[in-house]
């Protein structure tokens, strides 16, 4: 029925918007400018508070709450300067302390999970599908179900208020949406290069390292774009495990901000609110590609 | 992604080289043991382990200092009576219910829009998704916490259209769990990026058919998108579910770690913390890891359940 009705010689939808009727193609424009007009608004409305956050973090203290326009008008630099030395250490020792934790996260899920995406994508091994069963019911797995008692057993080895326990894990593939990421990536790459390269005598190691990861750098990319929002956001396991102020990260440090603040302060605590989701932005901006298909394609936050 | 999609690659696990029809291969066991090693080890200390440990333990009054002692079903006896449980589990419920399909409704709402044709998809796309890159971040919990204030942003705009308002919207019980739900819809940017990717699918020839068949938009999007588009919502429902049950971060910050006015604010998972954490009850807090655990598992499986009445697939 469909074929029959488009044979009858009626114009597609596409067709019909070229042919039509001044009339109707006012009424389209017209349409979309309606369309866009409402999608303007909805975007406003959507990025308002945080454009908000961003010009009262520039405004005098005392002025903030009852000025709720978006257009900067104070320059009030003095509020990053006193919020970033508001605390024990300058802020910049929390952001080198996340960083820190960041980058270990990346090295950590990159290695493993490329390593482990592997074995499931070209190797033949016992127990293969109910380890891929198990990795992908992982996936749906929250932390805060094992985080007793890793925090226990971090505790019997003298490591809590350390950054072991936020990157070892990393370092173990409990990522299970990267693995099953690359996983898929691997299985799209003709296996036909592998075959030649064994022919020529290549193993495992050599096939890996030299063939598939050059290849998989797209996927690696989302890989390190997701770890980096994904940690530097991470609240529940830095506030577990990181105790002693010298430790604390950027959100953990944000954190002591408001419970420590005096409520003359709002204007620092803003400055400093900024700091911590530029780092966001920037990766954001330059790894957008790979952030919108990461998000399109797997669905990953 | 969706649930079809994880069939598929557990179905082509293992299997790869006899679809190409080249002689069998003896199996990888010796290398495969060297690329899983980092995986298996993880596995097991920390994720099946710790399950394990944590099911002991939840038998016990670990906290931390003392050797743990057995106290049968004593933990999960005090479940039944823990009125804070109760409430814990009604607020986190809730935000499950309510905020979970509101955003996804919000998020395919925009995704229909944008869908058709519109130019500037790229740039609308980018602008909705910041706030899902955002808003688990503990600056916008902290703003959601200084907005919703007695003297906070959203009563100065209030004040400014002609009604005047003195609500703490955070501070009193009966709206603060709102706020939070607002914050959840308010990342809806993720979800609408996956609709948008899915959306992309359905063949274009499709919408001509039904064009010429005469239909109206509605019934286009009745009889063609939202059926297509069923496993796609499924699987963004499945997932928004088991995070949702797992929110911490707004409530913690927004409430100040307390669980807010009359607890209305007290996640599962911030009664947990405060109990393992706060309190140091480790063996109460691995019972309630562990009925988290289920009620996940219980929850995933419903909608599985559920799925068969909605969902609609190819194969």
């Amino acid at each position: 029925m469909t074929t029959e009705t488009l044979t009858t010689g009626r114009p597609s939808r596409n067709g019909r918007r070229a042919i039509a009727p001044s009339g109707d193609r006012m009424r389209r424009r017209l349409g979309g400018v309606v369309r866009h007009a409402v999608m303007i608004c909805v975007v406003a409305v959507a990025l308002y508070p945080v454009v908000w956050l961003a010009v009262s973090s520039l405004r005098p203290d005392g002025t903030i709450f009852a000025n709720p326009s978006p257009i900067p008008t104070d320059f009030a630099w003095e509020n990053y300067v006193y919020g970033w030395n508001a605390l024990g250490s300058p802020f910049g020792r929390y952001i080198l302390n996340s960083l820190v934790i960041v980058i270990g996260s990346i090295i950590g899920n990159l290695v493993s999970c490329s390593l482990a995406a592997y074995a499931f994508a070209r190797l033949r091994f016992r127990f293969q599908r109910a380890a891929f069963v198990y990795m992908i019911a992982t996936m749906m797995l929250p932390i805060h179900v094992v985080i007793v008692p890793q925090y226990i057993l971090w505790a019997q080895v003298g490591l809590t208020d350390s950054f072991w326990p936020l990157i070892v894990p990393k370092f173990l593939a409990t990522e299970a949406f990267f693995i099953f990421l690359m996983v898929q990536f691997i299985r799209g790459l003709p296996r036909e290069l592998d075959e030649a390269a064994r022919l020529d005598g290549a193993g495992h190691a050599r096939i890996f390292l030299q063939i598939i990861l050059p290849l998989m750098v797209p996927a690696l990319a989302t890989t390190t774009i997701f770890t980096f929002i994904w940690v530097w956001n991470d609240f529940f396991s830095q506030l577990i495990f990181l105790t002693s102020p010298d430790n604390y990260t950027v959100p953990i440090a944000l954190r002591s901000f408001i419970d420590a603040q005096s409520s003359s302060s709002f204007g620092a605590m803003f400055a400093m609110s900024v700091v911590s989701i530029i780092p966001l932005i920037l990766v954001f901006a330059f790894g957008q590609r790979f952030l919108i298909r990461g998000v399109a394609t797997s669905g990953l936050k | 992604m969706s649930i079809a999609e994880l069939r598929r690659a557990t179905r082509e696990t293992g299997r790869a080289d006899r679809r190409h029809g080249r002689r069998i291969r003896l199996p990888d066991n010796r290398a495969a043991l060297w690329f899983l090693a980092p995986f298996a080890l993880g596995a097991i200390i920390l994720t099946i382990g710790p399950i394990f440990a944590s099911l002991y333990l939840s038998f016990t009054d670990y906290n931390l200092l003392q050797d743990p002692n057995w106290v049968g079903l004593a933990n999960y006896e005090r479940m039944l009576t823990d009125t804070r449980l109760h409430t814990a589990l009604g607020v986190t419920l809730t935000y499950v219910v309510v905020g979970v399909p509101l955003q996804l409704v919000v998020a395919l709402t925009l995704a229909v829009v944008l869908d058709r044709g519109m130019r500037a998809l790229p740039f609308y796309r980018s602008a909705f998704y910041l706030p899902s890159l955002l808003g688990s971040s503990v600056a916008i919990a902290m703003l959601w916490r200084l907005i919703f204030g007695a003297d906070g942003l959203f009563n100065t705009v209030l004040g400014s259209i002609g009604i005047e308002s003195q609500t703490s919207w955070i501070g009193s019980p009966e709206t603060s769990l709102s706020t939070i739900i607002l914050l959840h819809v308010w990342t809806f940017g993720s979800p609408m990026v996956i609709f948008l990717a899915g959306l992309r699918q359905i063949p274009g020839e499709l919408y001509e058919a039904a064009a010429v068949d005469g239909a109206g938009a509605w019934s286009r999007f009745r009889a063609i998108t939202l059926p297509l588009l069923t496993p796609i919502i499924f699987f963004n429902l499945v997932l928004a579910a088991i995070n949702s049950f797992s929110a911490f971060t707004q409530a913690f910050v927004v409430s100040g770690g307390s669980g807010g006015p009359a607890d209305s604010l007290l996640f599962y998972t911030l009664y947990l913390y405060q109990e393992g954490f706060g309190a140091f009850r480790m063996g109460y807090a691995s019972a309630l890891a562990w009925l988290l655990l289920l009620i996940i598992a219980t929850a995933t499986a419903i909608n599985f359940w559920l799925s068969k009445y909605w969902v609609h697939y190819d194969d």
